[in-house]
């Protein structure tokens, strides 16, 4: 009855890329760590180059400061815009009883748990193995066993005109079926700290992102992952 | 009674709805089902919390299989 093992049929369309498995997500974190630090170090080296040099580039030295706080900040952002709502108007707008169907097939799908935080914030938190999966219509949070890092990934299914709840419910799906799978065919678009990826949020969101550290955290399947 | 739902711009639409000992309900499911497959869905049922599984035939006894279309990186 089941297809190819369990695995997820749209990773044949990305067969250049390597499965995701707990090796390559340490991985990507150590080299958005990196990749932070090339950023940040040399402006902040700069500005201090400046200043040991002579105190009257200081404002120079505080444009280069800037830079070095802006550049992560542009990447936490576009973490956190994987998440966001998407705008759609015109006959890609699905109507409200669209809407209110498709938040009941996703509601029969999840737990009483994750139906709270879907409709106090528009995401739905989901337990999986390589850590919390918070998901939204157009992609993925995952926050990583112990809490302290979010991988954020761009995934969607390509129909304009689905609901948002279906739109989520395809997403659910396919991570259900094949959790490295659906992280091979995603685009990661930031790694770091939670709290980057937070205050980037919308605040209604950020109450989703907070219990899936809070499971990352104190859930003990993932006591022995950290 | 077991349910194909195909997820769609109106939310969901039911498909098909079948018992086991229902001959003629099941051959209707079972050529509603391949249809959409042969539209480009897939068909997933949930095998316990948090779990799910493609299928490529009808399962009969699921009581709900879901079409979903494929997914993407954006």
């Amino acid at each position: 009855m089941a297809a190819d093992g369990g695995v997820l049929p749209e990773t044949a369309q990305v067969h250049w890329r390597p499965r995701v498995d707990e090796r390559r997500l340490r991985l990507f974190a150590r080299l958005w760590t990196l990749t932070t630090l090339a950023h940040v170090v040399p402006f902040l080296g700069v500005a201090a180059l400046l200043l040991w040099l002579d105190p009257v580039t200081l404002p120079v030295a505080l444009a280069a400061v800037a830079h070095a706080w802006v550049i992560p900040e542009l990447y936490a952002k576009r973490g956190a815009d994987v998440v966001r709502r998407k705008t759609r108007r015109g006959d890609r707008r699905p109507t409200e009883e669209a809407e209110r169907v498709s938040a009941g097939l996703l509601g029969d799908l999840v737990g009483h748990e994750a139906r709270e935080v879907h409709a106090a914030t528009g995401l739905v938190p989901e337990r999986g193995t390589l850590g919390v999966w918070v998901v939204g219509e157009a992609g993925a949070l995952l926050v990583r066993p112990g809490g302290r890092r979010v991988h954020c990934w761009c995934v969607r299914v390509d129909d304009p005109r689905l609901p948002t709840g279906d739109r989520i419910a395809h997403l659910l799906l396919a991570l259900r079926t094949d959790e490295a799978g659906f992280a091979t065919v995603a685009n990661q678009t930031f790694s770091g700290a939670p709290w980057r990826v937070r205050r980037r949020l919308p605040p209604e969101m950020r109450p989703a992102l907070d219990a899936g550290r809070a499971l990352a955290a104190s859930d003990p399947r993932y006591s022995t992952a950290r | 009674m077991s349910r194909l739902v195909r997820m769609d711009h109106t939310g969901h639409t039911t498909l098909a709805e079948w018992t086991a000992d229902d001959p003629g309900a099941v051959e209707r499911a079972v050529a509603a089902f391949r249809e959409q497959l042969d539209n480009g869905y897939f068909a997933m049922v949930s095998t316990g919390e948090g779990h799910a599984e493609q299928v490529r035939e009808l399962p009969l006894d699921a009581p709900l299989v879901i079409m979903r279309l494929p997914i993407s990186g954006g």
